[in-house]
Order: C-alpha cells, then structure tokens, then sequence
C-alpha cells in the first residue's frame, strides 16, 4: 500500500530538502514553518501490462469491444501521443508501442489492411525516424516506416478536413485521413490531467485555424487550472470540438498512466523523501552532484537527456474518449494530488531539466517561462499554490540558449518581441498572426524538425493565468538577462529571493514548496 | 612655420600595422596600432604655398578623423590607391576653416567647407569626361596638373591638409557656411555630402526597403540622408552598440537590430527563408532591396551581401578593406555600386551634393555629434578615441588646431 501525498511542516529537525534546478538540483534548508507539498509515493504498476491492454481493449467503456469495430476492408488509423509524453522519456518498451502492437495484431486478425499510424504532434517539431522508432518499437517501424508512419503536418492544405465549427464558432479542421477512417485509434500517455480525453484528437491533429480557438490568452486566462478539466475553458472548447469530430468518426482511446517512478536507479534519490535517504542515497547524491557540476554544459545537457525513467503502469483504460477520461483522471490523481490547506504569500518551485518541447534538445527561456509559469503554477486544483499578488519564486539557471534547429522562432520571439512587450494579450494581438504565418517557419515545421512558428506564443500564453495572478516572479539563480527580458527578476539565493519578494509579501510571508518532480498536484482548500 | 601631422611613406610600419590589425586580437587594439606603430608625426614645417590663381590658404577650425583616416593608419587602406596619392601628405579632409587669401566672390576671413576632390579644375588640367558632366569624383587627372597625385586634399603632398593650422584650397573646392551654423555642424558636411551621394546613387522606387549596414558617422549620415531624400520604407539600421541603435531610431530608423541578430529581423520583416552554409555567416533567399554598406570593413560588406534579394543593390559607402566573398553577388545577380565623395549633380542637372549637404547639416539634428575637439599635440589620444568611438558611445571626433 503506497502512502499518500503530504505536506510537511518545516521544523528544526527538517533535513535541507532537494530543489531541481535546470540540468541540475540542490539541497535548500527552507524557512521555519514553510509547507512542504509531496507526492503520493510512487503507486505499483500493473504486473502484466499486455494483459492489462488486451483487457482494456476487449472491455472498453461507452463502446463496443475493438475487435467487434475492425472489418475487412475498413479504413483504421491509429494515432500516438508524441515525444512531449511521458517525461522523462519512458525506458523501452514504451507502452504506446505495446498497446500498438496489440491494436495492430487485432485488425490483422480480423483482415485490416488499410492501417496508417500517425504521430499526433500537432504544431510540435516533427519526430526524427529514431524517435519514432523508439516509440512505436523496431517491429512496427519497420513495417510502416515511412509511407504508413508518419508525423503529422499541421500545414498539409491538401491533407487536412475540415469538420464545421462548434456551437461556438470554433473552426475545427483535423487531418483528414484520420477524419476519413472508419476508426481512429487513439494511444494515449497521460501524465498530467491536462493530457488525454477530448484534447488527444483535437489538439493532437489540428491545424493552427483550429488551434487558435483554444491556445489562446483568454482561454488560458480562464483555465483555473488547465489541469482541471472542469474548470478549465481550454478543456471545455476541447469537450465542444469531440462532439464535432464525433459526428464524422468513431474515436477509440486508449490512455495509460503512469507511476512516480521518474528518476532511474543511478539518480534513485531525486525519487525518495530527504529524511529517507539511506547512506547510499546520501554518497549518490554528493557523487551525482559533483560530478554533474564538472561536466561541461553540452555533455551534461546529453546525459540528463539521455535519462529514460522506469516508470510502472497503473493503468490502461479504454472507451471513447468521454468515458475513458474521467477514470485517467482519477487515476492521475491518485499518484498526484495532495490536499493542501490554504494558500501562501510565497510558492516555490523547483524546475527541472525537461520539459514537454525539449526532449533531446535545448530548455531555452521561453521553455522555462512555460514550464514554470504554465506546468508548474498549474498543478493545482480548486486554488492556485500560492495567493492573488503572491509570489513565485523558481529555481533554474534560465541560460539564454535556443536550440537553432528545434526552436528558430523562439529566437526571434525573445529576441524581437519579448523586447517591445511581455503582455500575452499584446504579443497575440499583435505578432501571433506575423510567425504563424511566417512561410520559412512554415517550411522549416514541415521539412526540417522545428516547432512552429506560433509556437512560443503559446508557451508564452501558458503562463498567462500565472502573470495576471502573482504580484512578482523571482528566479534563484537565474541570469539576469534572461530573466530581465521576459519580465522577471533574478536573485542569488533563496535569502535573496524573500528579500526581493518583502516588498510585495511582508517580512514574514506564508511559504509553501511543490516538491516536484516526481509530479505532485496541490488539491488548495 | 606650422604644426601638422604627416603621414610619410613607411612600407615596414604600413606592413606592421596591417599585420597586426588583421590578427583577431590585434583588431582590437586598432586605436593603439593606429596612435604608436603607424607612420604619422607630428611636425613644425613650411606652411605650403598656393599654387596659382584661383587658391587660398585655409586656416582649420575644427578638422575631423574620417574613417578612411583610420584606415590609413592601422594598414588597413588598400595598396590599389597608393599611386594616387603622394607623400608625404597631411592627412584631414572633413574640415570647417576660414580663408586667408582674397578669392573672387570669397572674400578673406571667409568661413568655408572643403569639398576634398582634386579633380581637373584645381589641378589646372583640361576637363576630363566626367569633370564636364558634373561628376567630378569620377576625375581621371587626379595624379597630373599643378599639384602632385592626390585624389583628395589629405592626400596630396603639396596641398596640406586639415590636420594642421593651415592648407590650400582651390576657389572651386570651397563652399561658404552660414553664420548661423556652428563649427561643429559645418565640419559635419562633408561626410553629409558623401552619404547624400551615397543615397543618390541608386534608383529608390517608392517602399524600398532598406538596410544600412554600420551606425557610425557614415551610417548615421546615410541614414539623415534616406530619411530626407528617398522614399524609402521601411530602413532598418544594423548598429553594434546601445548609443548608435538608440540615435539610429531618435533620426527616424524604422529598426535597428545588433550584428548578429540583423539576418534573423530582416528575414522576419521580409519573410524571407534564411540559410546557413556549411561555413560562414547565414544569409537570405529574399531579402531588402538595397544594402548601403557603411564600415568599410570586409565584415559589414559581407553582411550587406547576404541580406540583399535577388536583383538587389549593395552601395559600398565605407572605404572598402579586407577580402570578402563575392558569390552573393554572382548567384543573386546582385548590383554593387560604388559611392566615393560627392559630385555636383552630374548631367541630369541635380542639385550638388554640397548644396544639399550644408541645408541639411542647418536643419538636422545633429547636437553632440562632435566630441570637444583635441589639440593636434594630442593626436595619439584622438587617434585612439576615434577608433573606439562607437564603444565610447562617441560619433565625430576632431582636431581643433589651433588649440594648445
């Protein structure tokens, strides 16, 4: 039996508790009184994953059994979540490609020929034939691999449909072989609650003219939090869209979740409660944190990227999309959310080294912004972590580095807009439309392995309920430049953080800590 | 008697300063290369005679360091123009001063610019093709006539120039300057006469854009001058330091964007596709349409060449150094004009450059863009803050002569 999630009061016997930082991570003693927000411990996975697929497939919920929706002659896509899921990147194999290899054997049992299988990364970098490979696993790659397996092109004109608009008005328009099958697979990972459910094919296969209607600021404004599907407005237009797409095909989802099993045995420790770290953990840790602060940058920023975690699978569900979801969810929170009393004047996050858009890349500034003020702010239930004009404090090194392959508007979004202004409403009102529309972004999403030219619009975006909620947003040990251009401030220390913060929070604010990752969710009462 | 400074023919400190000034270190210590290792001293010497008719002698008020100046001194001018000039020369050709001699329609004690090119008419030679058409900076008789080679005073030997308490000058090459115009403009527009020349040498179609490559003196200048003569838009400015982007955008820039970000902004603002070779900078399929190239250095010519479009136009303002690839010019079908000097509006009648030039400077504004000047005594120093001027936060250095 797992022990649930917690908060720890810090007192004098409190060890200094671990804060990631970037390809990094440190011990801090935080101050007396401050609120410490676990996980639940790391749930046991599934003993025999293929028996919990070939189970979720035959007893799906709200439709029938798979095999009885597969017919000779039929149309079948089968649709993936992509590289943004899990993280860290799961050790082979990935389950994706387990419930694949169990969707594929069934259609071939029952005389599919017609199958596609295409990467749901939307206006994501393409995924480089080794990704792919390592997602979908060697058998299926190199059955399919490049003519049946492909990403998706959000800028295929040709190859795009599109289905009306929602009651709304919000134009859906989704790739069109999946909306012309017979039955879209979906094969989910759901790490978070954002992920999943209705978002997989209306985000995962949509254009930008799609996209729009709920990657924008106001949605985001009105997502409290988007890891809460019922109060979040960017899941609602999600919830608008299935309705349409469920008019013209029949979507089957399937959604696995995951254990807190994120750091592999090398780096157990990150995985543990400091005040359970044996003599081992203790040696690993100073080992780990030497030596990482001797490596040069690029061949620590490859080795952090090269970690792949032993997570366990709690559980696959299958069904359409509005009854599979809700059990995900719960699934979700049963290894994340923590209950937690009230809020404080101060949160602390600390931020690690990945994120959903750097997966064997570069977590350049924007990335940051959007993996704290986005990610991080946004896992919460109920009530944000910390209160209205309170402070967020963030633990990175928020280097100025962009990956020039993966990230060519995100230069030119640092370098050329965050300069005239840092306000989400402005920059989308005025300069959204200039890189979403920006031919040579377009062509580099769709030939080379860039995210689209839109792209740090939306990381930017992700952190608009933050922006509008705290009063100031502090960096320990963020450069200064960095930090200074997207609105924020740096310091040295935590000391220094709290000093920088009592002038909007008092001498002697209220303190609470996420302690993540492992990814933990504060359910604020 | 007179002081001055001379340049005098030094092949081993001409190598030297090259050799040093080309190293990447080395570049960085221009300023002291160009006051210590180059051929230049100061000297008491004969003041030179006018010689003939139609000359005064000038005494300078205020004398600049153009960028060719420095050139010359840290080895980096090229040996193509070595045998049109003769040494040893007192170097200075951006030069305000008063006339010492009576001139007709000129009279003594008269305030004046200096239009620099000795061209047919001060050299007494018969009128070459392009003196008779108005374009006298194109002159082919700049090394015979009554003075030695030179194509400008500052480079001529019998001449003088303006970094002394005294020089001649040819009626034809002065021009007079209003009282109500400072020392500190007036030694302005010169080089204002050059970038207004600059600007008239290409055809600027209505909504051309624009890029002017160097935000120093010339840079600046040609951009006064496209804001005032051309109907372009939009003009973006590369400039390197905070000083020269923040006056770039106070004369009326539409961007100013730091060298190493130039290719990426102008590639967003022309949507053009942007390409890195295997070696060597970035640059543009697409692009602006004209690149005015005000460094002179090999650098800022190779940029301005890999943000044209196809079919465009690169203007070399700056005195050209250095080697740079030329394949941009071949593959883009590009057009590499050349600007030297001014002219006085050539065959089509246009107003001189000069002319333009001097309206401009009274109405520009142009404060503080000349630093108190130096006393000749302390060249080495002016020498060196004119090369670094742009981290300085500097523009137009000069020398006062007649200060002590």
């Amino acid at each position: 039996m797992s022990r649930p999630g917690f908060v720890l009061e810090v007192d004098e016997r409190t060890p200094p508790l671990l804060v990631h930082q970037g390809e990094g991570f440190r011990l801090e003693r935080l101050p007396l009184g401050s609120k410490v927000v676990y996980p639940p411990d790391s749930l046991p996975g599934v003993r025999n994953v293929d028996a919990a697929i070939e189970y979720a497939l035959l007893n799906p919920m709200g439709i029938e059994p798979l095999p009885e929706l597969l017919k000779p002659g039929m149309r079948l896509t089968i649709v993936f979540d992509d590289i943004s899921l899990p993280l860290p990147p799961m050790q082979t194999p990935d389950v994706r490609q387990r419930v694949i290899e169990h969707v594929l054997e069934l259609a071939a049992a029952k005389g599919v020929d017609d199958v596609e299988l295409i990467a749901g990364n939307s206006l994501h970098r393409r995924m480089t034939p080794a990704e792919l490979k390592r997602i979908v696993g060697e058998r299926v790659f190199r059955s399919f691999f490049p003519d049946h397996l492909r990403n998706h092109d959000a800028e295929d004109s040709a190859n795009l449909l599109d289905l009306g608009t929602t009651d709304q008005g919000e134009v859906v328009e989704l790739n069109r072989r999946a909306m012309e099958s017979d039955l879209v697979v979906y094969v989910n990972i759901t790490l978070t609650a954002m992920s999943g459910g209705p978002k997989s094919v209306s985000v995962g296969l949509a254009s930008y003219r799609s996209l729009r209607h709920h990657h924008n600021v106001q949605t985001l404004r009105h997502s409290r939090s988007f890891n809460d599907p019922p109060n979040s407005a960017m899941h609602h237009s999600y919830e608008r869209m299935k309705d349409l797409i469920g008019g013209h095909v029949t979507v089957f989802q399937i959604e696995a979740t995951l254990n807190n099993d994120t750091f592999p045995a090398s780096t157990g420790f990150l995985n543990k409660r400091e005040w359970e770290w044996n003599l081992a953990d203790q040696g690993r840790y100073l080992a780990v944190k030497r030596a990482n602060e001797l490596l040069p940058t690029k061949s620590r920023r490859r080795l952090w990227q090269a970690t792949a975690a032993p997570y366990g699978v709690t559980a696959v569900n299958a069904g359409t999309p509005s009854d599979v979801h809700p059990q995900t969810i719960a699934n979700v929170h049963r290894q994340q959310l923590t209950e937690v009393q009230g809020q404080s004047d101060v949160a602390i996050f600390g931020l690690p080294y990945i994120c959903p858009y750097n997966v064997n890349s570069i977590m350049n500034p924007i990335l940051v912004m959007s993996l704290g003020l986005g990610y991080f702010f946004n896992l919460y239930r109920n009530r944000p972590l910390v209160r209205p004009g309170g402070t967020a404090i963030f633990y990175h090194p928020v280097p100025g580095d962009f990956h020039p392959v993966h990230h060519p508007s995100y230069i030119d979004f640092f370098d050329e807009v965050l300069t005239q202004s840092t306000d989400p409403a402005v920059l989308e009102t005025k300069y959204e439309q200039q890189f979403a529309t920006d031919p040579w972004y377009i062509q580099l999403y769709r030939k080379s392995y860039a995210y689209h030219g839109v792209h740090p619009f939306y990381m930017w975006y992700w952190g608009a309920h933050a922006l509008e909620h705290l009063g100031e947003v502090i960096f320990v040990g963020g450069n200064r430049r960095t930090t200074a251009r997207m609105g924020f401030k740096a310091a040295s220390t935590l000391a220094d953080a709290l000093e920088i913060a009592s002038h909007t929070v008092g001498t002697s604010p209220t303190i609470s800590y996420l302690h993540a990752p492992p990814l933990v969710m504060a359910d604020v009462r | 008697m007179i002081l001055a400074l001379e340049y005098q023919r030094s092949p081993a400190r001409y190598l030297a300063a090259r050799g040093v000034t080309s190293t990447a270190l080395g570049s960085r210590l221009t300023g002291m290369v160009a006051g210590n290792v180059a051929p230049l001293r100061l000297v008491n010497h004969p003041a030179p005679d006018p010689p003939g008719t139609g000359w005064t002698r000038v005494a300078p008020r205020l004398s600049g360091i153009c960028g060719s100046d420095l050139s010359l001194l840290a080895g980096q001018s090229s040996p193509y123009l070595s045998p049109v000039t003769s040494m040893p020369f007192v170097p200075g050709h951006e030069v305000v001063g008063e006339t010492l001699d009576e001139l007709p329609g000129l009279p003594r004690g008269s305030r004046v610019v200096l239009d620099p090119v000795l061209a047919c008419e001060p050299r007494g030679a018969k009128q070459c093709r392009w003196c008779g058409t108005g374009r006298a900076s194109r002159c082919d008789h700049v090394t015979i006539g009554r003075v030695s080679a030179g194509l400008q005073t500052g480079f001529c030997s019998d001449t003088g120039g303006g970094w002394s308490r005294q020089f001649v000058a040819h009626h034809s090459q002065l021009h007079g300057v209003p009282d109500t115009m400072s020392d500190e403009r007036a030694v302005l527009v010169e080089p204002l006469a050059c970038a207004v020349h600059t600007v008239r040498r290409v055809d600027m179609p209505s909504g051309a854009s624009v890029v002017v490559v160097g935000a120093g003196t010339v840079g600046m200048l040609t951009l006064l001058a496209l804001r005032e003569l051309s109907p372009a838009v939009p003009i973006h400015v590369v400039a390197k330091h905070w000083h020269q982007q923040e006056r770039a955008l106070a004369l009326g820039a539409t961007a100013v964007h730091p060298p190493g970000r130039a290719t990426r902004a102008l590639r967003r603002s022309t949507l053009a596709r942007m390409h890195v070779p295997e070696r060597g900078s970035e640059f543009l399929l697409g692009g602006v349409d004209i690149a005015f190239e005000c460094t002179g250095g090999a650098s800022g010519l190779d940029t301005a060449l890999r943000l044209v479009r196809a079919g465009g136009t690169v203007v070399m303002s700056g005195m050209p150094s250095g080697h740079v690839d030329l394949t941009p010019v071949w593959y883009r079908e590009l057009s590499l004009v050349g600007a030297y000097a001014s002219d006085a509006g050539g065959p089509d009648g246009e107003r001189p450059d000069f002319a333009r030039a001097i309206e401009l400077a009274a109405t520009a504004p142009l404060e503080d863009w000349v630093e108190p000047a130096y006393p000749l005594r302390r060249w080495r120093e002016a020498i060196g803050h004119a090369v670094d001027a742009g981290r300085l936060g500097s523009i137009k250095i000069a020398f006062d002569p007649n200060r002590e």
